[in-house]
């Protein structure tokens, strides 16, 4: 099973845990119903459809209300920190919490405690207070854009917006970037930049990039990195190799946006709802030459 | 050191980022941060929102740039809007320098302006916030939920109600989109 743990734009809405479920464009979980735009419902949602698609069961929620201040975030991470080690997961992807490095490293403790260690993901805020903790190598995968992968760079900045010197949109930096990151033990085991062109990364270099196909539009569409959290999420979850796993879920959200036929007004849902119809059309792909690049 | 001398070395330090005439408000909270940029500024006040160096940074966090020399006068404008830092912090090491540069996109009927690790889309016709993407503090997606689908004159400003280091990069956006 995995677990995913993030938190909703609702200040009133409680802590929640349980088994989720996505009907039409809402999330449920524990009674409560969640409206699916962008953040961690996006992923939740993209992380449902997949495990639909591959016969797996409902990912397992944490979820909380947090419009920025924290006080949800804080909730959770000392939730997380009491219970996760009694729990059992294959995989658990950590998302939009308010970066707190003291409660990251707890709820890093509580992960020691498990019987089974599950495949960590970073990606969002609590990215951030991982790469601040000084603990990425402890993470399998983190999925930043290329902002984030600038501040991963970064061995001093605390927040992608105070990255020194790395001016967001310089054309094509991601693979200076990405070896940076790793040279000062600031990248997880596996990276998966998000953006116009898609890298797995790991300690060794690029191993794969993703660029078609390529929708303009999606750049604009708040979630779509979301759901290729979910979507990568959801494939680990099977078993299946992170790298590996990586490289076909930029394959699959690409092709949902392009089945989608987006434009800057489209809203990620509607690219939710073609992730079957883009698996169907990658996994019948060649898998060994056709869906990726495999950098020399 | 002649008198000359004292000056000419007075002026050089100054130039350097780790001034010793700087210091750093520290807050408890980023929006705390963000009232006080506002009131600071409509005072006058020389001060600028930086990142957090790395011996005080914790988080999400802003903090505020000010000359040192007016500290007492700072900290005296801050108490009386119920607003007082948490800490104050001598510059003694480099600062980092914030990125503060804009990037536009035309997509025809819409525009999309990126500021750090922000996007706002606009449709041009009617000013109507039809995106944002981008950022992964836990406020986007309130600011998001608040803000799109509301025209650019109608929609609260990130500033009003939001809460981190995002929500100012989505200021910034928003603000230079309302000035086109």
């Amino acid at each position: 099973m995995i677990g995913v743990v993030g938190t909703v734009p609702d200040q009133d809405f409680p802590l929640v845990t349980g088994e989720t479920r996505l009907k039409d464009d809402s999330i449920y979980i524990q009674g409560k119903q969640i409206l699916v735009n962008r953040g961690t419902p996006a992923l939740l949602a993209a992380a449902i459809k997949t495990a639909q698609v591959l016969d797996q069961g409902a990912p397992f929620g944490y979820l909380v209300g947090d419009v920025g201040l924290g006080h949800g975030s804080r909730r959770l991470y000392e939730y997380l920190s009491g219970h996760l080690g009694k729990r059992d997961f294959n995989t658990i992807v950590f998302h939009y919490l308010q970066p707190d490095v003291d409660w990251h490293n707890r709820v890093l403790f509580a992960i020691e405690e498990m019987e089974r260690r599950p495949v960590l993901i970073a990606d969002a805020g609590f990215m951030y207070a991982a790469k601040m903790s000084g603990q990425s190598p402890k993470y399998d995968l983190f999925t930043p854009d290329i902002g984030e992968l600038a501040f991963l760079a970064d061995e001093e900045a605390p927040h992608p917006f105070y990255t020194r010197g790395f001016i967001l949109h310089e054309k094509n930096r991601a693979p200076e970037l990405i070896a940076r990151a790793y040279t000062h033990k600031n990248a997880a085991r596996c990276l998966l930049v998000k953006g116009k062109q898609d890298y797995v990364a790991d300690r060794e270099g690029i191993q794969a990039t993703i660029n078609s196909p390529l929708e303009e539009a999606m750049e604009a569409i708040g979630g779509t990195g979301d759901t290729l959290t979910g979507i990568v999420t959801a494939l680990i979850g099977t078993g299946m190799e992170v790298a590996r796993a990586a490289t076909i879920a930029a394959r699959v959200n690409r092709v949902a946006g392009f089945y989608a036929k987006p434009t800057p007004a489209t809203q990620v849902m509607d690219i939710i709802q073609q992730i079957p119809t883009a698996f169907a059309k990658v996994l019948g792909e060649n898998e060994e030459g056709e869906l990726w690049e495999k950098q020399s | 050191m002649s008198f000359l001398g004292f000056l000419k070395s007075r002026k050089k330090k100054h130039k350097t980022s780790s001034d010793p005439g700087r210091g750093i408000l520290g807050f408890e909270h980023t929006s705390e941060v963000i009232k006080a940029e506002n009131v600071l500024k409509k005072a006058g006040w020389d001060i600028r929102v930086m990142g957090p160096p790395p011996e005080i940074r914790s988080g999400c966090d802003l903090v505020i740039e000010i000359p040192l020399i007016q500290e007492l006068n700072i900290l005296r404008t801050l108490e009386n809007v119920g607003t007082p830092p948490m800490k104050v912090v001598p510059v003694s090491s480099p600062l980092l320098q914030p990125v503060d540069l804009f990037q536009n996109k035309d997509f025809g009927k819409y525009l999309m302006i990126r500021a750090a690790n922000m996007k706002l889309t606009v449709e041009k016709e009617t000013g109507t916030i039809v995106n944002i993407s981008g950022g992964g503090c836990p406020d986007v997606p309130y600011l998001a939920s608040k803000m799109v689908g509301m025209s650019l004159n109608e929609a609260p400003s990130p500033r009003e109600i939001g809460h981190t280091l995002c929500g100012y990069a989505l200021q910034l956006a928003y603000e230079e989109m309302r000035r086109r």
